[in-house]
C-alpha cells in the first residue's frame, strides 16, 4: 500500500481487520484516490468531524487489496473545503452532499451541489454536527424546492412516487421519467426519516451508544452493534472472549438468514406468488420466535454489547437451533426448486434490473447486490475477522446481475449461513467469559469496525475526545453505495418492474438517512 | 292471466337482486379463504369482506380538491352497472323479466360503461397514479371485450339467440351434450374473467405496490362509503362473471320463475357451484404469477383466438 503515494505516512491501528491510516493534504486526496480506484480498491465512507479550533478533519475510508486505509485530511475552519472525489468514486456524490449538510464542509468543484439530508430542517446556514449548533434557534420548517433532473422529449411525462406510499414501508420519493411503461430516467431523494442519529452519539455514552448503533438500521442491528463493538474494543485494543466472538458470529448469520428468507418472500410476493411470500414468511417467523425464547429478541437487538455479547446459548438452545437448521435447510432447498421451477416467477425474474458487472465496479455497487454482479467482496471472506477466520466461508457471486442474479445470491448465501450457523454451534463448547468490562475508552481515540451484515458491509468510525467519550460517530450503511445504482438498474426496464428491482436490492432508508 | 304471472316474476327477480348483492362479499370472501388455505394460512374468514365494508360506510370519506362531480358519482354508477348485470344473468331463474330487457352484447355494454366511468374518474383528480391505472385498464379491457364477445357469439350461435335466458334453456333443458366449441369457448372465458376481474396473472388485488397495480391504482383516491361502493362493486363483477360462465357452461338446475318447488335444490345448485368456481379460481391464481403488463396482449390475444377457434368448430363441425 506505500506506493500509493510518496508522501503517505501510513500508521496502521489495532482493529480486527487490517487497517492503516493517514494524514494526507488537500492537494494529494484526488491522486490517491486514482490510485486506489486503479488497483481495484474502493470507497467505503466519508465523514467530517469538528475540531474547533483545530478546524475541521475529513475522513476518507477506502478499501484496497490489502486493508482499510482511512485518508485524515486536515481542513481550515474558515475555508472548509476539500477536492471533489465523485468524479473518482460515483458513490461519493451523496456522501459529500450529506457532509457539506452536516458539517458545512464543501467538496469543490462537485458536479452535483444539491443539498441531501438537510430538507429545509434547519436554517440554510446552520450544520448539525458542529459543536456550536444550536437546535433551538437553528430549527424551522419551510417547504424546500428539490432541484430534479428533467427529462424533456415528445411523450416524457414523470410519475412521482412517495414518500408516502400504498404500503407500509419507509420513506423516499421515486421521480420516473417514462415513456409509456419504459422508464427513462429514475431520480431518488431521500432523507425523510433523518433522525439525527449522529448528533445523539455525540452525548452518548458508550453504552448508550452501544444501543443507538443497534438501531440505526433495524433489520442490520447485529452487523452494526457489532461493527460499533468492535471500532470500540479497537479504541481500547482488546479483543472479546472467543465465546463471545463465536455468538456474535452466530447473531450474524442468525440475521442473515432471517432477512434473507424475508427477501425471498417478498420478491415472491412482488411477482404475486403469494404462495412463496407465505412459506418463507412462515420459515422466517420462525427463526424470529427462537430468536425471541433462546436470546430475548426477535431481531437481535442489544444481544452484541461492547467487550462481548450480552446473551449466552446452552445446550437446550443449541438442540433446538440445530433442528430449526435441519428443518430451514430442507424447507428452503424445496422452495428454491419450486422457484426455479415456476415458469412465471422465472420470467419475472431474469434479465429484470439487470446490473452489468462493468457498470457494477463503475459505481461501485457493494455486499449481496454487488456479489450478484461479480463484484466479488466479502469481509467475511477477503478479511475473515475473529472466528470467521476458522469457517472457510463460501462466497457467492454471480454474474448476470439481474434481480434472478440476486435472488440466487440470496439462495447460496442462506444455506451457507444455515452451514456456517451449524459450524458455529459446533465450535461453541462448554462455557466460557461472554464479555469483558468495557465501561469507558482511552482519550483521543479513533476506531474503526466492519462488518459484513446481510446487505453488505457495515462500517462504524469512533472518535473520542480529551475525556475519553464519544466524540464523533459515524456509521455507514453499504445502501449509501448502492442506492445510486439502483436508478441505473431500472433504466430501460417497466414501471411496474420496479417495486421488484426495488426489492431486490432491499436497501436501508433509515441506515442513509441517519 | 298475465298478471299473478308478472308479480311473480317480480318477486323472482327482486330474491335473485337480493341474493346477489347481499352473497356477492361472501363469493369474495370464500376465494380468500381458498388461498389463504392455499398458502398455509389459516386466513381472515368467509365474513371478511362485510367487516371491510361495513368499516368504509362507517368512515367519513376524503375527497380531493380537484375532484368534480364525475368522480363522486362513478362509484354509484359502477355499482348500479353490476347491480344490473348481475340482475339480466339468469342465476337462479331462467326468464325473469329484466332478462328480456337485455342480452349478451348490452350485458358487456353494460361492464364497459362502468370501466368507462372508473376510468375516467381516476384521470379527473389528474394523480399519475390514477390516469396510469386508466390507461393500464384499457389496455386489458379493449383486448378482453372483444373475446368475450366472441365466447358469447359461440353460445349464441349455438342457441340461435343472443339471449342469456334462451342460451340457459337451450343448454339446461336438452339432454346434456357436450360441445366442442364450447369447450374452446370456456377456456377462453376463463382467461377473460381472469383479466376482467383485476385477478392473478393480470393484475394483483391485494398488492399495495402502486406501481404495479392496475384496477387498485384507479380508485387509489376513493375512501370510505365510495371505496366500499367500488370494492362491493368489484365482488358483484366477479359474481355476475361466474353467473355467466355457470350460465354458459353449467347451467344445470336453474329453475322457472313460479317454480317455487325447485327453489331450494336451485339455491342448493348455485351454492356448490359457485364454491366450486371460487376454489377453482383461488387454485388458479395460487399458482400463477403476475405476468408483465406487456404479456396482457398475448395472454388476451390467446383468449380471442380460442374464442374465434370456438366459432369456426361450430361452423365447421355444426356443435
Amino acid at each position: 500500500m506505500n506506493n500509493l503515494h510518496p508522501n503517505l505516512q501510513l500508521t496502521p491501528f489495532p482493529t480486527a481487520i487490517p487497517a492503516w491510516q493517514a494524514p494526507i493534504v488537500a492537494g494529494d486526496l484526488q491522486l490517491i484516490c486514482h490510485k486506489v480506484r486503479e488497483s481495484g480498491g474502493r470507497l467505503v465512507a466519508i465523514w467530517g468531524r469538528d475540531r474547533r479550533e483545530a478546524g475541521f478533519v475529513l475522513h476518507v475510508l477506502l478499501l484496497t487489496q490489502t486493508g482499510l486505509l482511512c485518508l485524515n485530511l486536515p481542513l481550515s475552519r474558515q475555508v472548509p473545503s476539500y477536492p471533489d472525489i465523485s468524479r473518482i468514486f460515483p458513490s461519493a456524490n451523496r456522501m459529500q452532499r450529506a457532509v457539506y449538510d452536516m458539517l458545512g464542509m464543501a467538496a469543490l468543484q462537485a458536479a452535483d451541489q444539491r443539498r441531501w439530508l438537510r430538507h429545509a430542517a434547519w436554517a440554510d446556514d446552520s450544520f448539525p454536527l458542529r459543536k456550536d449548533f444550536d437546535a433551538q434557534a437553528a430549527l424551522r420548517s419551510d417547504l424546500d424546492d428539490y432541484p430534479f433532473v428533467r427529462v424533456e422529449g415528445q411523450g416524457v411525462h414523470e410519475i412521482p412516487v412517495g414518500p408516502v406510499h400504498a404500503g407500509i414501508i419507509e420513506p423516499g420519493h421515486f421521480r420516473f421519467s417514462v415513456v409509456g411503461e419504459k422508464v427513462l430516467r429514475l431520480e431518488e431523494r431521500l432523507g425523510y426519516i433523518h433522525k439525527g442519529i449522529e448528533k445523539r452519539f455525540e452525548s452518548s455514552t458508550l453504552q448508550q451508544g452501544a444501543k443507538l448503533a443497534g438501531r440505526v438500521s433495524g433489520d442490520s442491528t447485529v452487523a452494526y452493534a457489532w461493527a460499533y463493538a468492535m471500532a470500540a474494543e479497537c479504541i481500547a485494543d482488546k479483543t472479546p472472549p472467543d465465546r463471545a466472538l463465536w455468538l456474535r458470529a452466530l447473531f450474524l448469520e442468525r440475521e442473515r438468514i432471517a432477512n434473507h428468507l424475508g427477501d425471498l418472500g417478498y420478491l415472491g410476493n412482488d411477482v404475486a406468488f403469494s404462495f412463496g411470500f407465505a412459506q418463507f414468511w412462515i420459515l422466517k417467523e420462525q427463526v424470529l420466535r427462537h430468536n425471541a425464547a433462546l436470546f430475548g429478541h426477535r431481531y437481535l437487538m442489544d444481544a452484541v454489547v461492547p467487550g462481548g455479547v450480552s446473551v449466552d446459548l446452552d445446550e437446550a438452545g443449541k438442540k433446538v437451533l440445530s433442528e430449526e437448521c435441519a428443518m430451514l435447510t430442507r424447507e428452503v432447498q424445496l422452495l428454491r426448486r419450486l422457484y426455479e421451477e415456476h415458469a412465471g416467477v422465472q420470467d419475472r425474474f431474469i434479465g429484470t434490473g439487470r446490473v452489468a458487472p462493468k457498470l457494477a465496479a463503475q459505481l461501485g455497487l457493494c455486499g449481496l447486490a454487488g456479489r450478484a454482479s461479480s463484484q466479488a467482496w466479502d469481509m467475511r471472506v477477503q478479511f475473515a475477522c475473529a472466528p470467521y477466520g476458522m469457517l472457510d466461508v463460501q462466497m457467492a457471486t454471480h454474474q448476470n446481475g439481474d434481480v434472478a442474479a440476486r435472488v440466487n445470491v440470496r439462495f447460496d448465501e442462506l444455506l451457507e449461513s444455515l452451514r456456517l450457523q451449524r459450524e458455529i454451534m459446533a465450535n461453541l463448547l462448554g462455557t466460557g467469559d461472554l464479555a469483558y468490562p468495557l465501561a469507558s475508552l482511552p482519550a483521543n481515540g479513533f476506531g474503526v469496525g466492519m462488518v459484513e451484515g446481510w446487505r453488505g458491509e457495515v462500517m462504524v468510525a469512533i472518535h473520542t475526545d480529551a475525556a475519553g467519550n464519544l466524540d464523533r460517530v459515524h456509521p455507514h450503511d453499504p445502501s449509501w453505495q448502492n442506492w445510486p445504482v439502483l436508478e441505473h438498474a431500472i433504466i430501460g426496464n417497466i414501471v411496474p418492474d420496479f417495486p421488484l428491482i426495488n426489492k431486490s436490492f432491499n436497501l436501508s432508508y433509515s441506515g442513509c438517512d441517519l | 292471466m298475465r298478471n299473478p304471472e308478472q308479480i311473480l316474476g317480480i318477486i323472482f327477480q327482486l330474491t335473485q337482486l337480493l341474493l346477489v348483492v347481499l352473497a356477492a362479499p361472501l363469493l369474495t370472501g370464500w376465494v380468500g379463504q381458498c388461498q389463504a388455505w392455499l398458502q398455509n394460512r389459516s386466513g381472515a374468514g368467509l365474513l371478511q369482506p362485510y367487516r371491510v365494508l361495513n368499516k368504509l360506510f362507517h368512515k367519513d370519506a376524503v375527497i380531493a380538491d380537484n375532484a368534480s362531480w364525475l368522480f363522486r358519482i362513478t362509484p354509484y354508477i359502477v355499482f348500479g352497472c353490476m347491480w344490473l348485470a348481475a340482475a339480466i344473468i339468469p342465476i337462479i331463474a331462467v326468464d325473469l323479466p329484466f332478462s328480456r330487457a337485455a342480452d349478451v352484447i348490452a350485458l358487456v355494454g353494460v361492464f364497459a360503461l362502468a370501466r368507462m366511468f372508473i376510468a375516467l374518474a381516476a384521470m379527473d383528480i389528474g394523480t399519475s397514479f390514477g390516469s396510469m391505472g386508466a390507461r393500464r385498464e384499457m389496455l386489458v379491457s379493449f383486448l378482453a371485450e372483444p373475446a368475450l364477445l366472441m365466447v358469447l357469439f359461440t353460445a349464441s350461435l349455438i342457441s340461435q339467440s343472443t339471449q342469456l335466458t334462451h342460451i340457459v334453456e337451450t343448454f339446461a333443458h336438452h339432454r346434456f351434450i357436450l360441445y366442442p366449441s364450447l369447450a374452446f369457448a370456456g377456456i377462453a372465458f376463463v382467461m377473460i374473467l381472469l383479466a376482467e376481474n383485476a385477478r392473478i396473472p393480470v393484475d394483483n388485488p391485494s398488492t399495495h405496490l402502486e406501481l404495479t397495480m392496475i384496477h387498485e391504482a384507479m380508485i387509489l383516491e376513493y375512501s370510505a362509503r365510495h371505496l366500499a361502493l367500488i370494492e362491493w362493486a368489484s365482488s358483484l363483477k366477479l359474481f355476475a362473471y361466474l353467473s355467466v360462465g355457470i350460465a354458459l357452461f353449467l347451467p344445470h338446475g336453474m329453475i322457472e320463475v313460479g317454480n317455487w318447488a325447485g327453489l331450494p335444490l336451485a339455491m342448493g345448485l348455485l351454492c356448490g357451484k359457485m364454491l366450486l368456481a371460487g376454489a377453482g379460481l383461488a387454485l388458479l391464481e395460487a399458482s400463477m404469477a403476475k405476468m408483465r403488463i406487456f404479456r396482457a396482449p398475448e395472454f388476451l390475444g390467446t383468449a380471442f383466438l380460442l374464442g374465434v377457434l370456438g366459432l369456426l368448430i361450430h361452423f365447421l363441425l355444426g356443435a
